[in-house]
């Protein structure tokens, strides 16, 4: 085979370049190719934090950047994954105050982004989470204790992504979000309509695998939705020393995509959001970014010393903003949700949480093998060996433990 | 707000008030005289604030170093003393950190920079391997790097993955950088100081679960030493220290596994075997002479390392020794190191680490005549 600098790319012909695809979402909103990509000039917020609906005039909504309000069904399962996500995440927090979880990383106080991000996808969609995503997780479907697997100290990772279609829960910042656009570059290959939503923090943005996965995906025009939390803070670092863009969100044009922001503890807003951004990724508009503005109520991890490097009342300006009391007055106030509603959500929760406790509060017994299981399809003779090693060692303690010299 | 910073070549005699803040406070650490309980945390964090005293260039920079103090607390107090300008936190890269360092050390700074944790420096590793160790190389020894990057490494912190790998082959296999790993509270102080005094790059490998290891040790006494070894030329750079004397047999060990290999040589004291153990501390440069001498002593050798085995510090160390002290040999060297996995999740990581059984099993195998 010969290569010349000019070889037509034989894909050429099917591929609709980018330019077309933004100029096609152009025409049909009706507004200019910046007006598409920046992010309207308010977030949007359909709650308030008092859990009144905002005027339509005031959601921050703009031409080509409308948002309709999702139907009451989807509200009220977002509320109950909420009540659950809140729960699963101070069960959490016990079990690691108890020694029974090595570390948990909470998102108490996030949980509207993380309902949300699970929830606006469809089934043969894809999920690529961070450490602190746990709640998405599972509210895609993945068993809470397998789930928790990682953090319990027994395995890096506890469920089967192809089964879920959710990546594993990755700790090095932004690595994920290429595997993101990975698979959504094979789903386009293989013409599937899958669409791919990886999720990263605010400090995470100034990776510079944050910039590749988002140039690859806008290039490749990908079916991602990037989803960044933006909680204020990369462990004591706030976001003021990240960026001094005038919003994440606003990053987004760079790359020749859209981009929005909206208030990340109005689950509503979150929904609507997300929800049309994964149809317009599904559609092929290319990419999308979508900045939550959330908070980290708790400390990083529990390792942890917020008091370091933030005040009291921050904290308290943001209880009050809680994504959770806020969804049940609004659900209430429009009769969606009653005293029985409320009590069979808070027993759900409740179902999930003993699940928790019991399949964490138990020392599973660890097999010392399984170092060596998994390292190849095929282990090499050196891991046999090692393995045997191991083995030798283990048998020859337990002997001398049952008779003692 | 207008630069208050000097540069190395300006430093003499041009104390900025930052710095001259920064004295008053230093002394203020000062310790009642003699020695103290010290953590390996507290020795090194005051290596930084002394090395910062001395030299108005060392700037320290990184993730969470500044407010709060790095999330081992070895900055802790460093913006607080020395201000915003020599210690800061930077945007979340570690590319960015090392790249901007190389910038920074080719314009008379002196920077030490921390990467959080072992696995997160990898997005650095292009910087590393690329620019840092080759800059002074390609440019014909015109440029130096005098630049530090702080490295936690290794396990049995129960940390989970990510947070425990045993990176130092890496660094060891790229030419043009030096790796330290001191196993001591007093030796991260020297060598932490001697690290930034440096004129060329140095990878140094804190072990991070002796961070709360605590010894006896004089601070004052060591920032004398370090002032009067400066000027005697004297380093612990390339040089092995012997932990422990003994005639039967040589652990060689380094960084975390220091600790591991002497609470063996208890236990085989116990059962009548003399074992030397050896404190490898500067990685590169490697001091051949130490460690030959001590084989040659003893005929016998086990290496010990938490690292993988495979291609590896530990290798290395077998194949010098081998090449060097061969006649001497009375057995083949044996190694105890990590397994060729993945560094394994809390629960398994016992099973995993060298602990003292296996160095002990390693030591009855080198073919004792009795
Ligand atoms: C490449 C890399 N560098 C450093 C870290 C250590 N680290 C873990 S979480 C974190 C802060 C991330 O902040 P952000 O992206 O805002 O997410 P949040 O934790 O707030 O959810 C840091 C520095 C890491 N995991 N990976
Ligand atoms: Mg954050």
């Amino acid at each position: 085979m010969t290569i010349s600098a000019d070889h037509p790319a034989p894909d050429q012909a099917q591929r609709l370049p980018a330019e077309d695809a933004v100029s096609e979402a152009v025409r049909k909103f009706g507004i200019t190719v910046e007006d598409y990509m920046l992010p309207a000039r308010h977030q949007i917020q359909m709650v308030d934090p008092d859990g009144r609906l905002r005027a339509e005039s005031e959601q921050g909504t703009e031409p080509g950047h409308e948002y309709p309000l999702p139907a009451d069904e989807e509200l009220l399962a977002a509320y109950e994954q909420l009540v659950v996500g809140r729960r699963v995440n101070d069960q959490n927090s016990a079990l690691v105050r108890q020694g029974r979880m090595a570390v948990y990383p909470s998102s108490h106080g996030q949980e509207a982004c993380q309902v949300a991000a699970a929830l606006c996808l469809s089934e043969g969609d894809w999920l690529f989470p961070t450490y602190r995503d746990a709640v998405a997780v599972m509210a895609r479907g993945v068993d809470p204790v397998e789930t928790m697997t990682i953090f319990r100290g027994d395995w890096h990772s506890g469920y089967d992504p192809s089964r879920h279609k959710v990546g594993i829960q990755c700790t090095p910042l932004t690595t994920q979000l290429l595997h993101g656009v990975g698979v959504a570059h094979a789903a386009k290959l293989r013409g599937e309509d899958t669409v791919v939503l990886a999720m990263c923090g605010d400090g995470a943005t100034s990776e510079g695998d944050f910039h590749e996965a988002l140039n690859f995906a806008a290039v490749f025009h990908l079916p991602v939705v990037f989803f960044v939390q933006n909680n204020k803070y990369a462990i004591s670092v706030p976001l003021a020393h990240q960026s001094v863009a005038p919003s994440l969100a606003h990053k987004a044009v760079g790359y020749g995509m859209a981009g929005e922001r909206v208030d990340g503890n109005d689950v509503v807003a979150l929904l609507a959001v997300l929800d049309r951004a994964v149809k317009l990724a599904r559609e092929g508009s290319g990419p999308l970014l979508v900045e939550a503005h959330t908070y980290r109520m708790q400390a990083h991890t529990n390792a942890d010393d917020a008091t370091r490097y933030r005040q009291d009342s921050e904290v308290a300006e943001w209880l009050a903003k809680d994504p959770i009391s806020r969804m049940k007055t609004y659900l209430t106030g429009r009769g969606l949700l009653d005293d029985d509603g409320a009590a069979r959500i808070a027993a759900h929760a409740e179902d999930v949480a003993t699940q928790l406790r019991e399949g964490l509060g138990e020392d599973v017994p660890v097999d010392p093998q399984e170092l060596f299981r998994y390292v190849f399809s095929v282990p090499t003779p050196q891991l046999k060996e090692q393995s045997a090693m191991l083995a030798d060692e283990l048998a020859r303690e337990a002997s001398s433990e049952e008779s003692p010299k | 707000m207008s630069p208050t910073i000097t540069t190395s070549s300006e430093a003499n005699g041009n104390v900025s008030a930052a710095t001259a803040r920064a004295a008053a406070s230093a002394a203020s650490v000062a310790e009642a005289s003699g020695p103290q309980p010290i953590t390996m945390a507290k020795a090194l964090n005051t290596a930084l604030a002394d090395a910062m005293h001395a030299d108005p260039s060392v700037l320290v920079f990184g993730e969470d170093v500044g407010l709060l103090g790095g999330v081992f607390r070895i900055t802790d107090g460093l913006t607080r003393t020395f201000g915003e300008q020599r210690c800061f936190d930077t945007p979340l890269a570690e590319s960015g950190i090392v790249g901007m360092a190389v910038g920074m050390a080719m314009n008379g700074m002196r920077p030490v920079v921390e990467m959080q944790f072992d696995a997160f420096a990898y997005p650095a590793f292009q910087q590393i391997v690329s620019h840092v160790a080759k800059m002074h190389n390609r440019t014909r020894g015109t440029v130096k790097l005098p630049m530090v990057i702080r490295v936690p490494y290794a396990g049995g912190i129960g940390g989970v993955e990510h947070h425990c790998d045993s990176s130092e082959s890496y660094y060891a296999h790229t030419a043009g950088l030096k790796v330290f790993t001191p196993a001591t509270v007093a030796d991260s102080y020297r060598m932490l100081r001697e690290a930034i005094d440096s004129d060329d790059p140095v990878m140094f490998m804190e072990p991070k679960k002796l961070y709360w290891s605590k010894d006896l040790v004089d601070l004052s006494g060591l920032r004398e030493e370090h002032v009067s070894n400066a000027e005697a030329g004297v380093s612990s750079e390339g040089r092995a220290a012997v932990a422990r004397s003994g005639t039967d047999a040589t652990l060689i060990a380094y960084g975390p596994s220091v600790p591991t290999a002497l609470a063996a040589a208890a236990a085989a004291a116990e059962e009548g075997r003399s074992l030397e153990v050896i404190d490898v501390r500067s990685i590169v440069p490697f001091d051949d002479e130490t460690v030959c001498a001590s084989v040659r002593k003893t005929g016998r050798a086990v290496v010990i390392a938490e690292a993988h085995g495979f291609a590896s510090v530990s290798s290395e160390i077998v194949a010098r020794v081998q090449e060097r002290c061969f006649h001497y040999l009375a057995a083949p060297i044996r190694r105890v190191t990590g397994f060729d996995v993945p560094y394994p999740a809390p629960k398994l990581e016992h099973y995993y680490l060298p602990g003292v059984d296996r160095i002990l099993d390693a030591v009855d195998d080198l073919q004792w005549e009795n």
